[in-house]
């Protein structure tokens, strides 16, 4: 690792104005921040460490219905606050990882990173979240824009997620043991309105909304509506699965979180 | 270079410290505690598990500088206060939960984070939240009967080793 100062505010302003300097980075959990710096991948010259500010801290319910979490909120603090509210997006948080990655990890630093394999983001676009930061509310749908590419500028960080509450919702999760982040995983969403189905690990453009599937699961919502259906894109193929065969795990997925919820 | 303070079993511990300095170089090069163990430095295996304010963190994996003010808790400070083995210590030894010894204190700190939230956990939550814990020897199937054990909970029908 290249040496950094660090930065530690308190409030989100004092976080915006220390991100002002030259190659600031913020750090939330550093679950892929600081072995990224230690593979030097990264080398920024001052760290702004998110971990203090109490006011991104929280799970709370808003007034208009929807579940409002802190962009510093830990997972295994999503997974214990968020259970009553929206237990699936609870079972999601208390799946990243493992214990104690979970203790560190955020909700923020997951979807300011936006890691083609990460669990939040198919969580966020398939609730259709609206992410929250220290200058804008953004749409989860304008939200997510390829591998590790956010609508995110430079310095922004999100403060808050708001996730509208699915009537039903399931993550079915391929895990990658080796990793413990998943090799395809899909969360559906069921809403009175519809139905919303968002892939990670699959394709080289990040997460995205399998939208066949959705209007399959909107008129007949059951795994035998996605049977006929196969997943297109520019799939990922590397050492622990081609495209095809992640194309294949979209929809077996799918059935699997369907199968759970109807 | 930028002080340091926080609460390292029970006493305070203080040093100066990079910004890249790891809690795990802290704790082992700093204050002399060589209990936390560094195997993959990736936070895989978990064999750097501490406390951080009760809750179990990978101490490779988390700045020394984030540590400051806090209550960290490793290995050393786990044995009772006569210096004898605690409950989960001393399970590990009667149950043979451990081969080399490199993983034990990760598998012990978890352990302990585990059966303060899940004070009897079944075989399956016990391997579940083990998820973190890389035994290069393999040695499992002890671990979980040891942690079941210190739970309390019989454990004359886990599958033998």
């Amino acid at each position: 690792m290249y040496n950094f100062d660090v930065e530690r505010p308190t409030s989100i302003a004092d976080a915006v104005q220390a991100m002002s300097k030259e190659e600031a980075q913020p750090i939330s959990g550093g679950q892929t921040l600081i072995p990224t710096l230690k593979a030097r991948l990264a080398a920024p010259s001052v760290l702004v460490s998110l971990t203090g500010i109490e006011e991104m801290k929280g799970v709370c319910m808003s007034d208009d219905g929807r579940l409002c979490i802190g962009g510093g909120t830990t997972h295994s603090a999503v997974a214990a606050e968020a259970a009553a509210h929206y237990p699936g997006l609870a079972s999601v948080a208390a799946r990243i990882g493992d214990p104690a990655v979970r203790n560190r990890g955020t909700i923020g630093g997951s979807l300011a990173n936006n890691d083609p394999s990460a669990c939040y983001p198919a969580a966020a676009l398939g609730s259709g979240a609206t992410i929250v930061t220290n200058s804008r509310e953004i749409a989860a749908d304008d939200y997510f824009l390829g591998m590790f590419t956010t609508a995110l500028e430079e310095g922004e960080i999100v403060t808050e997620v708001k996730f509208p509450i699915p009537q039903a919702s399931h993550y079915e999760k391929f895990i990658q043991p080796a990793s413990r982040f998943p090799l395809v995983a899909v969360f559906v969403a069921k809403f009175s309105d519809g139905v919303r189905v968002a892939v990670t690990g699959a394709s080289n453009d990040g997460v995205f909304r399998w939208t066949e599937a959705e209007e399959a699961l909107s008129a007949n919502f059951s795994a035998d509506a996605v049977a006929g259906l196969k997943a297109e894109g520019d799939m990922i193929s590397d050492l622990h699965g081609t495209a095809e065969y992640r194309a294949h795990l979209v929809g077996v997925m799918t059935k699997r979180a369907v199968a759970a919820i109807a | 270079m930028t002080q340091v303070k926080m609460t390292v079993n029970g006493k305070t511990a203080s040093g100066d410290v990079e910004g890249r300095t790891l809690l795990a170089q802290f704790l082992r090069d700093d204050q002399g505690l060589t209990g936390t163990h560094v195997g993959c430095d990736t936070s895989q295996c978990g064999a750097c598990v501490v406390h951080v304010n009760g809750q179990a963190v990978k101490a490779c994996t988390m700045l020394a500088i984030e540590a400051d003010g806090a209550t960290v808790d490793t290995i050393e400070g786990q044995a009772n206060a006569d210096g004898s083995l605690n409950v989960i210590q001393q399970a590990f030894q009667d149950h043979h939960g451990l081969q080399c010894g490199f993983c034990t204190p990760g598998m012990v700190m978890s352990a302990a984070a585990l059966l303060k939230d899940n004070p009897k956990p079944t075989e399956a939550e016990v391997r579940h939240y083990l998820d973190g814990n890389i035994c290069r020897c393999t040695g499992y199937h002890n671990i979980v009967k040891a942690i079941m054990a210190a739970s309390g909970q019989d454990v004359s029908a886990i599958a033998a080793e």
